[in-house]
């Protein structure tokens, strides 16, 4: 498999606080890598170097062989291709659900409404809304919302997705439609990174699960090894934590 | 004993505010007025509030040395009384040779009092977006700009529409001070047919012109604030 995405020796600092110290991480094609934690452990952080919402101190990025620091580099064309999911989803309130998912297409691709509509309504349809396009994110409950947002992304065609802790703004029963629209992109072969504390699935769709604390990964793994047989004493700590 | 002295105060009142034969007299004069405040209430309701716009979206880019001045000049126009300003530029200008009209004037001075006014509120309503809709915006490859016209100041702007349409009916009141300076709006042809008859009854016509005229204006902004209201996501 080849890595698309690698980053080497990603350093963070905010101010006196070290986010992420030195951490090494691939990413192969078609490959689903989940990130788990203790809160403040850094992944949120490391997902969001990635595509540079966060400027990373120290450290390299690259992403299809192209090296996403170099200075001339074109960050909001890379960035259409490193599809992004966030914990609050982040919809534009004051547009449509489709308008949501127009936008990058028509500004950032240049894309002429009704082809760009056209590709909205697919979208949508893909991730079972296809009848909210014209409701305003006011509108919609908060699983419907993440949808609406995966769907934003996924307009873009992107090479790989990241989900920033997707389903933890969210009421436990909604979270299983989102999850649902996640496990579906993994059966269509979609490259993913992960952070999140869904562990059921987890088990079920991760390829590798990578345990992160102090701004380090400490561990790395199949889901089995990681949940069943730990190696390192803060792995096996927040295991019991989070009842696994 | 009681009756006739309020039949008197009654119309000892009617002559004071409102005689029939000077109404008559003086409708056209009014009525001009409020032709000349309705042009200069327009004129600085539509530029002052796309200067107040610019000027918060310059600030936006977080040029220190342009954001000093824009804070500076608008904190400047805020503190000083429009009616200041308005004497400074119209009686001090011609003495270095500058002789503005004071229609001019009146809609220069109120257009930036609206401007410096209007630059806060929609610098506090681009603040009040929520960084992760910058952030969502970027993640899709929408660049800086792309992201402050099309995410964000449309945000801004529904956020801030109750303050702004008030500030705005306030600033566009002040056309009455262009009586000071000669223009004829309503004020002005007012306290001069009041000057000429001696009566308050062309002031109390000025009075019910403004009313007629800033009434609607109060509705509408009412129905602007609701029509913009959205359930925040």
């Amino acid at each position: 498999m080849a890595a698309i995405l690698e980053a080497r020796g990603l350093w963070k600092s905010f101010g006196d606080f070290d986010a992420l110290k030195g951490v090494d991480f691939t990413l192969n094609t078609g490959e689903l890598v989940f990130v788990i934690g203790p809160s403040g452990s850094g992944k949120s952080t490391m997902l969001r170097c990635f595509n540079r919402l966060e400027e990373p101190t120290e450290g390299s990025v690259m992403f299809d062989g192209v090296n996403l620091m170099d200075r001339s580099v074109d960050i909001n064309l890379m960035r259409r291709r490193l599809g992004m999911v966030f914990q609050q989803f982040n919809l534009y309130p004051h547009l449509t659900a489709r308008d949501n998912v127009t936008l990058a297409l028509r500004k950032v691709l240049g894309k002429a409404r009704a082809e760009a509509n056209e590709i909205a309504e697919a979208m949508l349809d893909r991730v079972g809304l296809g009848d909210k396009a014209d409701s305003h994110p006011g509108e919609l409950s908060g699983g419907q919302q993440q949808r609406v947002a995966i769907a934003r992304a996924l307009a873009l065609e992107p090479t790989v997705m990241l989900f920033d802790e997707p389903t933890s703004a969210l009421d436990p029963e909604l979270v299983g439609s989102v999850l649902q629209v996640m496990q579906q992109l993994r059966e269509a072969g979609m490259t993913m990174v992960v952070v999140s504390h869904e562990m059921r699935f987890a088990r079920a769709a991760a390829d590798r699960v990578i345990f992160m604390a102090d701004g380090q990964i400490l561990e790395e793994g199949t889901p089995e090894k990681i949940f069943e047989s730990p190696e390192h004493a803060r792995t096996r700590e927040f295991m019991q934590e989070i009842g696994q | 004993m009681s009756t006739a002295p309020e039949a008197g105060t009654w119309a000892h009142f009617i002559e004071t505010f409102f005689r029939p034969d000077l109404i008559d007299q003086y409708a056209g004069a009014i009525g001009d007025g409020v032709i000349v405040t309705c042009e200069i209430a327009l004129l600085v309701v539509v530029c002052g509030l796309a200067l107040g716009m610019a000027l918060a979206i310059v600030r936006a880019y977080r040029i220190t040395a342009l954001s000093l001045i824009i804070v500076g000049v608008v904190d400047l126009l805020r503190s000083l009384p429009p009616l200041v300003i308005i004497l400074l530029m119209y009686f001090g200008l011609p003495t270095v040779g500058l002789t503005l009209s004071g229609f001019f004037v009146l809609w220069l001075v109120l257009t930036l009092v609206l401007a410096a006014f209007a630059e806060e509120i929609f610098w506090a309503g681009i603040l009040s977006v929520r960084k992760g809709q910058w952030e969502a915006a970027r993640s899709t490859g929408l660049g800086f700009n792309q992201c402050l016209i099309y995410v964000v100041v449309p945000q801004a702007i529904r956020m801030t529409v109750a303050p702004l349409t008030n500030r705005t009916i306030a600033i566009t009141k002040n056309t009455a001070l262009g009586t000071v300076i000669g223009v004829g709006e309503i004020l002005n042809e007012a306290s001069t047919a009041q000057s000429f008859s001696g009566s308050a009854t062309p002031l109390m016509m000025g009075a019910i012109a403004y009313i007629l005229l800033f009434i609607p204006v109060v509705i509408v902004g009412r129905w602007i604030e609701t029509r913009f209201q959205w359930r925040r996501a």
